[in-house]
């Protein structure tokens, strides 16, 4: 128990200092406007790839709508932001909570489906919500929701992207998140061993669904303007490209992932037709040498050769 | 003694096959059953009934007098019925103590809130099955393993293992699903000697399905035989021996 609270406390005090050290970046502008933005980009991406690797990496339910979840919550917090002048913490709050109804609701019914099955139908239902909002002409359609305030600063990402990652890696290491693994190792001896499998599967399904609003409301308020058009599938398979990377089933690899590809996406962004080549290139490589992902299953704090700076990288 | 799980005239019919006719069976508490029969004879369809992976056509299942009807498979394990797989079923690529600590998950109670936090519940419950889990594991010779995954166990320890596991969800009924496949004799005998201690230590009935007659014959109280989905015969281990219609069965025309 002490030493849990010990590692706990050693990632918090690393994050705090991660964060100190960002912010006097950002507050002395050493960073120019981009990567002042893509920092935040950042953090909502590894919002993203962690709330959807707790779906696809660790309950083994491959998933493909995390962009119409994350659609939902934009458009939440976006109308309340800008219609109803609500403060920024009730937006993403309204936000997390409509993104996991609507998961909850859609997961009910496809989490009796698997495999290919699942993927295509969550693709589907992904962008079913997408055309619903493009359809909408109280959210802009398919023009897009203008004039939405810049709540979300480097702090605020930064601080909601910890809450996910602790709320995540708590959930993974309780009955709940054994719950989950034992239905991806093998879902008839899961539900020999008593686990409600449908629950489950629908729980953690609901809660990636709620983050991925949470991710939504942050990205959102973090340009002026939201437009349905990057709520695409391609949208989602970019998620699931920073988790694969990563490696299914681990927090650390889902931050490798999100970091990796966002910062290979801006550093190549002046180049955007060689762009997606190299990032092909990339995951071929990784499929090729490490087809587990960066991390495999494995977290930063279970390596034994960083054994002693436990507590590391998972801020 | 009482009856534990009552079975009456289960049937089961995939399409126009009928796997298990009429089926009639008694469990009373602390026995030890031997379920019999050749190859597709409806064994391992009998289990999937009791667990609820199938529902019955027709019949009544009951567990200390409550019907079975319409219950889920983890339902049924939280009524008390647990059981191993024919072909392995282990979490194969988690660790031999998450294995058993997945199983108890029916005695965990703490909510999502105190699992996020680590408060409350939470900490007392995860060190108790952590204790629990390794305890077990001691029991079934497997301690030094707790850190290894499963599926890089050799095969006997692997079947070890699945009974733990079906253990710690704390059961009054344990069904074996042919404990004793691919293990030699010498482990047959060793694995005999735990089914008998497990029943009498963890004081609960058990049913097995089991090729190796030497075994069943060795073990069991009571035996059922099944052919064709029905029970042709049962009784004590000397009367099934004995019985012309179980020799006919195994060994074919007139015995």
């Amino acid at each position: 128990m002490n030493a849990l609270r010990k590692a706990d406390l050693k990632a918090i005090i690393i994050s705090l200092v991660v964060f100190v050290v960002l912010q006097a970046l950002l507050s002395t502008n050493s960073l120019d406007a981009f990567w002042q933005l893509n920092i935040i980009l950042i953090c909502i991406n590894i919002i993203l790839s962690v709330s959807l690797n707790l779906i696809n990496g660790y309950t083994g339910q491959f998933s493909l709508g995390h962009a119409g979840f994350m659609a939902i919550g934009a458009y939440t917090g976006a109308v309340l932001s800008v219609n109803f002048h609500m403060p920024f913490i009730v937006s993403l709050i309204t936000s997390f909570v409509t993104a996991a109804i609507i998961g909850g609701l859609i997961g009910l019914p496809t989490m009796r489906l698997s495999g290919d099955y699942l993927a295509i139908a969550t693709l589907g239902l992904g962008e079913i919500i997408r055309i619903v909002i493009m359809n909408v002409n109280y959210v802009g359609g398919a023009a897009g929701f203008m004039g939405i305030p810049r709540h979300t600063n480097f702090a605020w990402a930064f601080f909601v992207m910890l809450f996910v990652l602790f709320f995540i890696k708590n959930y993974v290491n309780s009955s709940y998140g054994r719950a989950c693994v034992a239905i991806r190792e093998n879902e008839i001896a899961a539900e020999a061993m008593g686990v409600n499998t449908t629950k489950y599967k629908v729980l953690a399904f609901t809660i990636g669904a709620g983050f991925a609003g949470v991710a939504g409301c942050l990205f959102a308020h973090t340009f002026y303007i939201i437009h349905p058009s990057s709520f695409t599938f391609l949208a989602s398979f970019n998620y699931l490209i920073m988790v694969v990377m990563g490696g299914m089933g681990s927090i650390t690899g889902s931050i490798a992932g999100a970091f990796i590809l966002t910062t290979v996406s801006a550093l190549l962004s002046n180049w955007p037709e060689l762009r997606m080549s190299i990032y092909a290139l990339i995951l071929i490589a990784l499929m090729f040498y490490r087809p587990q992902g960066l991390f495999g299953n494995i977290e930063i704090t279970s390596l034994p050769v960083l054994k002693r700076f436990k507590g590391g990288k998972q801020k | 003694m009482s009856v534990l799980l009552e079975a009456k005239n289960v049937s089961k019919m995939f399409g126009g096959l009928k796997a298990v006719s009429n089926f009639n069976m008694t469990i009373d508490k602390g026995e030890l059953v031997g379920l019999i029969g050749p190859n597709g004879a409806g064994k391992t369809t009998a289990f999937n009934l009791f667990t609820g992976v199938y529902q019955p056509t027709t019949g009544i299942i009951s567990l200390d007098g409550q019907s079975l009807a319409g219950m889920k498979p983890s339902q049924i394990t939280q009524r008390g019925i647990a059981r191993t797989f024919q072909n392995i079923r282990l979490f194969s690529e988690l660790t031999v103590l998450d294995n058993v600590k997945i199983a108890y998950h029916t005695h965990l109670n703490y909510n999502l809130i105190e699992a996020v936090l680590r408060v409350g519940r939470y900490m007392k419950q995860e060190r108790e099955i952590e204790d629990n889990g390794r305890e077990l594991l001691k029991i079934f010779k497997l301690e030094d393993k707790a850190g290894e995954i499963a599926k890089n166990l050799p095969y006997g320890a692997q079947r070890r293992l699945e009974i733990a596991r079906a253990l710690a969800t704390r059961p009054q009924l344990l069904l074996l699903d042919e404990p004793a496949a691919g293990m030699n004799p010498q482990e047959t005998k060793e694995l005999m000697d735990m089914i008998r201690w497990i029943r009498k230590d963890f004081a609960l009935s058990i049913l097995l399905i089991e090729h190796d007659m030497s075994l069943v014959m060795g073990i069991c109280e009571r035996i059922y035989v099944l052919e064709y989905g029905s029970i042709i015969a049962q009784g004590i281990p000397d009367e099934i021996k004995k019985n012309p219609e179980v020799i006919r069965a195994y060994l074919g025309g007139e015995a």
